[in-house]
């Protein structure tokens, strides 16, 4: 008989906004087992999972810890309890090492001052006693991704946790990472520990997991043994409907060359260059897939494409007009459109209402004004027929844009920024962190663009997006383009996986080919 | 009901449970330091009421708060928290003053508009300092506002001193102010002048400046979300600046209102006389929306009138008004001030909307 180690019993909570992100879940896990947490964005894992880690308070129900009630006021509180979290975002210190990270807040002293040599071997053990290879000396600024992962999980359990959290591990990580990432686990539940392991994917949850629980809308609509179900049961659990994630398309009829980027560079204040001297270019009624580990360049390239970010050489040009010193409105004039990747800074104003956030890239012009003041109804009639059109979940225009779910707020910036007959769209991860349903709609647009004959550029981590949506595809590895893939259609992930670690390389001729010039 | 509805209804709310706690307070206060409690309380909550005089003067009161306090709403929906108010008041009626007693021979309504001007200009030429520095430098225009009032003080005590001081009149004072430019008395018989209606007309205008134009809709996108308002193209640094201008030049106008409809001589040396600081207090009071400033210009005049009464009646010092301003700030500013109460609310309105739903299907 297996030992529950930990019951979140009828548990609800609200948010300030009155959104009620979890209404009488029951979540249940066993010692030593694998216990996969799935649901859409919005279902209410995180929700669940700040809850136990003593985050966010909850109105009604109880957690029962190893037999014994408990209620968290903090982490500090839920980490001397044993429970541990990796969360999604690293919560990293990263100039300084891996170790002065690890025992960060429980440092070892001597004669009073910090013994980094003890600090050291506390993690060396650490790693080794869990078969985690990461160098204890190494800066965490200097990692990649999946190894600033092992270090928070070797930080969790440094702190002694029996229960390790872990928020979406494989969302920022390659094929080969991730692949190395089960062993890891796997290990950890061999040595007794327990995991809940939150994901999207379920290939992953059925090879990792032993159980399941599925929440939707808040509520918990399913747990099962992993051996017992399959991916489409799952699946139909999640959504409550059979989802296809296939967007259908035709081929792409590209036409002349509309984005043009030569020998872009650009340089961190650190000197450190982090764009370094690509040229690529997108053409008229193409989708260009840019794939790769975050924080390969891609997130500069399109900041610089839409006149965020200054760069020190190279060139960009939209349909033949240099970009070079233009301010951000003209670069939007000439019907440059960007989906920023992080939606709660550059994509949206969320005190504002739905309105003022559709507003904002053409407020000024003369179709919405009349004399001095604006013209309301024009204006309400254009946000209401978005609304519809972009099937935007809000009571009214007047909706404050924080009060609706992440996809919906990503709907706003899409609205916003597909709405004005762009002749370039650059969409940075449209889709991180919503749900299936908003992901599907935005996904079908963004091909009802090119259709129209709009280029393309998408920017995206999610490897089954850029191979779903692309025509044709860059690789990115530090800041350089390590591959062309002219048909994506014929690409595998562990092939874009080997290019974005940069296993594998192209020859600069055939990269030079996504200039075609 | 929605959410939404709740959270508009319980800001209401919470600004009048403000009120009436501080209030509370005060009458708390009183009845310690007072031998004649009742006496006190009375005179200084229906004093002000009590004759047409002390309405007049209520009136009168909150004519220069309307200003200063619509600066405030402009600065405060773009972020620009300026304190230039102050110092703009001042030397746009000292400027203002200057000018008239120096041209005393002109015609009535020309003179009137042209000091009126002055004022503005002032206002708006001290304002581009801190502004300046803040969009070229990055200067914080809270620290370099405050400073640069500093500066103005003395600006204006050195022109007051100088250059339009009459040594012949018994105290420190100004040449008198011609009386053809005086602003016309509303009442006869009552000291109500006519800035009150520019004062509110400014209000009216401000508001639909700020909601209902391209400009104000770049003031309100830059302070809902700067980087937000970059990335759609908007220039967030001349926002910033033009922003800081406007808040002098309003508050500029307001300092030549005050001397033309309520003194003879300008008196203001050595000290800030205040107004830029209370116009503060008003703008946070009407959530910096211009509409409600007539309302917190009038609550804070009302107060201080009741004060003035209850000073002179009692034996309650003047001094005490300030404790009940204080006291309102704090809990009109306090975001979390009856936040559990409001969390409940909320949690049962989504309780009971979820067993509607349930209950529909």
């Amino acid at each position: 008989m297996p030992e529950e180690i930990l019951l979140m019993d009828k548990i609800t909570k609200v948010y300030p906004n009155g959104f009620v992100a979890n209404k009488d879940v029951t979540f249940s896990i066993n010692k030593g087992e694998i216990h996969a947490l799935m649901g859409e964005n919005g279902a209410g894992k995180s929700t669940l999972m700040k809850i136990l880690f003593g985050i966010e308070p909850f109105e009604e129900g109880r957690i029962v810890l190893k037999g014994k009630e408990v209620r968290f006021n903090g982490p500090l509180d839920a980490i001397a309890n044993g429970v541990g979290m990796v969360h999604q975002h690293f919560m990293l210190v990263p100039s300084l090492t891996v170790a002065e990270n690890v025992v960060l807040g429980m440092e070892p002293k001597k004669g009073g001052m910090f013994d980094f040599e003890e600090a050291v071997r506390l993690t060396e053990e650490a790693c080794n006693k869990y078969n985690l290879k990461v160098d204890a000396r190494a800066k965490v600024e200097d990692l990649p991704v999946g190894f600033k992962q092992k270090v928070e999980i070797v930080k969790a359990l440094v702190r002694g946790a029996e229960i390790l959290i872990l928020d979406e591990p494989t969302a920022v990580l390659t094929p080969q990472e991730t692949a190395e990432l089960f062993v890891e686990l796997k290990h950890l539940k061999e040595q007794g520990h327990t995991i809940v392991f939150i994901s999207h994917k379920l290939h992953e949850i059925k090879e990792l997991c032993d159980r399941i629980t599925i929440l939707r809308l808040g509520k918990s609509v399913g747990k099962a043994n992993i051996a017992d179900v399959t991916e489409a049961d799952i699946s139909r659990m999640m959504v409550g409907r059979d989802v296809v994630l296939k967007v259908e398309k035709t081929p792409a009829k590209p036409q002349e060359t509309v984005l043009k980027v030569r020998d872009l560079r650009i340089v961190a204040d650190t000197g450190k260059p982090i764009v370094n001297d690509i040229s690529f270019s997108v053409r008229k009624g193409e989708i260009l897939g840019m794939a790769g580990v975050e924080g390969n360049g891609q997130s500069q390239i399109s900041e610089a494409i839409t006149g965020l970010l200054s760069y020190q050489q190279g060139s960009i040009s939209v349909n033949g007009v240099d970009l070079k010193g233009k301010k951000i409105r003209e670069i939007r004039e000439l019907g440059v459109s960007h989906v920023s990747e992080d939606r709660n800074t550059y994509g949206a104003a969320l005190v504002s209402s739905v309105k003022d956030n559709i507003l904002s890239d053409r407020y000024y012009k003369k179709e919405y004004n009349k004399g001095l003041l604006f013209d309301d109804k024009k204006i309400n009639e254009m946000t209401d027929d978005l609304i519809k059109e972009f099937l935007i979940k809000c009571d009214d225009r007047d909706d404050q844009v924080k009060m609706l779910s992440g996809g919906n707020v990503q709907k706003v910036v899409v609205a916003r920024e597909f709405s004005n007959k762009p002749a370039l769209v650059i969409a940075n991860q449209p889709t991180r962190g919503i749900d299936v349903g908003a992901t599907e709609f935005i996904r079908k647009r963004l091909v009802e663009l090119r259709d129209e004959g709009t280029a393309v550029l998408l920017i995206s981590a999610d490897l089954n997006e850029v191979l779903e949506l692309s025509d044709s595809l860059i690789v990115m590895n530090e800041g350089k383009i390590a591959a062309y893939l002219p048909d994506a259609s014929v690409i595998t992930d562990m092939i874009l996986g080997e290019y974005m670690l940069g296993v594998k390389t192209q020859t600069p001729e055939e990269i030079a080919r996504v200039a075609y010039d | 009901m929605t959410s939404k509805q709740i959270e508009r209804r319980f800001e209401i709310f919470k600004t009048v449970v403000a009120v009436l706690l501080a209030l509370g307070l005060a009458l708390v206060v009183i009845s310690f330091v007072s031998e004649s409690p009742a006496e006190a309380i009375v005179a200084f909550m229906t004093g002000p009421f009590q004759r047409a005089s002390r309405i007049s003067n209520i009136i009168e009161v909150m004519t220069p708060l309307m200003f200063t306090g619509v600066a405030i709403c402009i600065l405060y929906q773009a972020n620009q928290f300026s304190m230039i108010g102050e110092g703009a008041f001042l030397i746009g009626a000292n400027l203002c003053t200057w000018f008239a007693v120096t041209h005393e021979n002109w015609a009535g309504l020309p003179l009137m508009l042209t000091v009126m001007v002055i004022a503005i200009v002032a206002g708006v030429t001290v304002s581009i300092v801190p502004a300046v520095l803040k969009v070229k430098f990055r200067a914080n225009e809270v620290v370099s506002s405050i400073m640069m009032n500093y500066v103005i003080l003395k600006i204006s005590d050195y022109l007051f001193y100088y250059h339009f001081r009459d040594v012949a009149s018994g105290q420190q004072a100004s040449f008198p102010i011609p009386a053809q430019i005086k602003l016309p008395k509303l009442i006869p018989g009552l000291r109500l002048h006519a800035g009150i209606i520019i004062g509110l007309v400014l209000a009216v205008l401000a508001y639909f400046f700020i909601y209902r134009t391209k400009w104000g809709y770049e003031i309100r996108m830059v302070g809902a979300n700067q980087n937000f308002a970059k990335y759609s193209g908007i220039s967030v640094l001349s926002v910033a600046l033009s922003t800081q201008l406007i808040g002098g030049g309003i508050a500029g106008l307001g300092g030549a209102v005050e001397i033309l409809g309520r003194y003879d001589r300008f008196i203001w040396f050595g000290t800030q006389p205040g107004f830029g600081f209370d116009g503060v207090l008003v703008g946070v009071l009407a959530k910096n929306n211009p509409l409600l400033v007539p309302v917190a210009a009038f609550l804070l005049a009302y107060m201080r009138t009741g004060a003035d009464v209850m000073n002179r009646v009692s034996d309650v010092p003047i001094e005490f008004v300030d404790v009940v301003q204080g006291l309102i700030i704090l809990f009109v500013a306090a975001e979390m001030f009856l936040a559990k109460y409001k969390h409940k609310l909320i949690v049962n309105n989504a309780k009971k909307q979820l067993e509607a739903k349930e209950a529909a299907k």
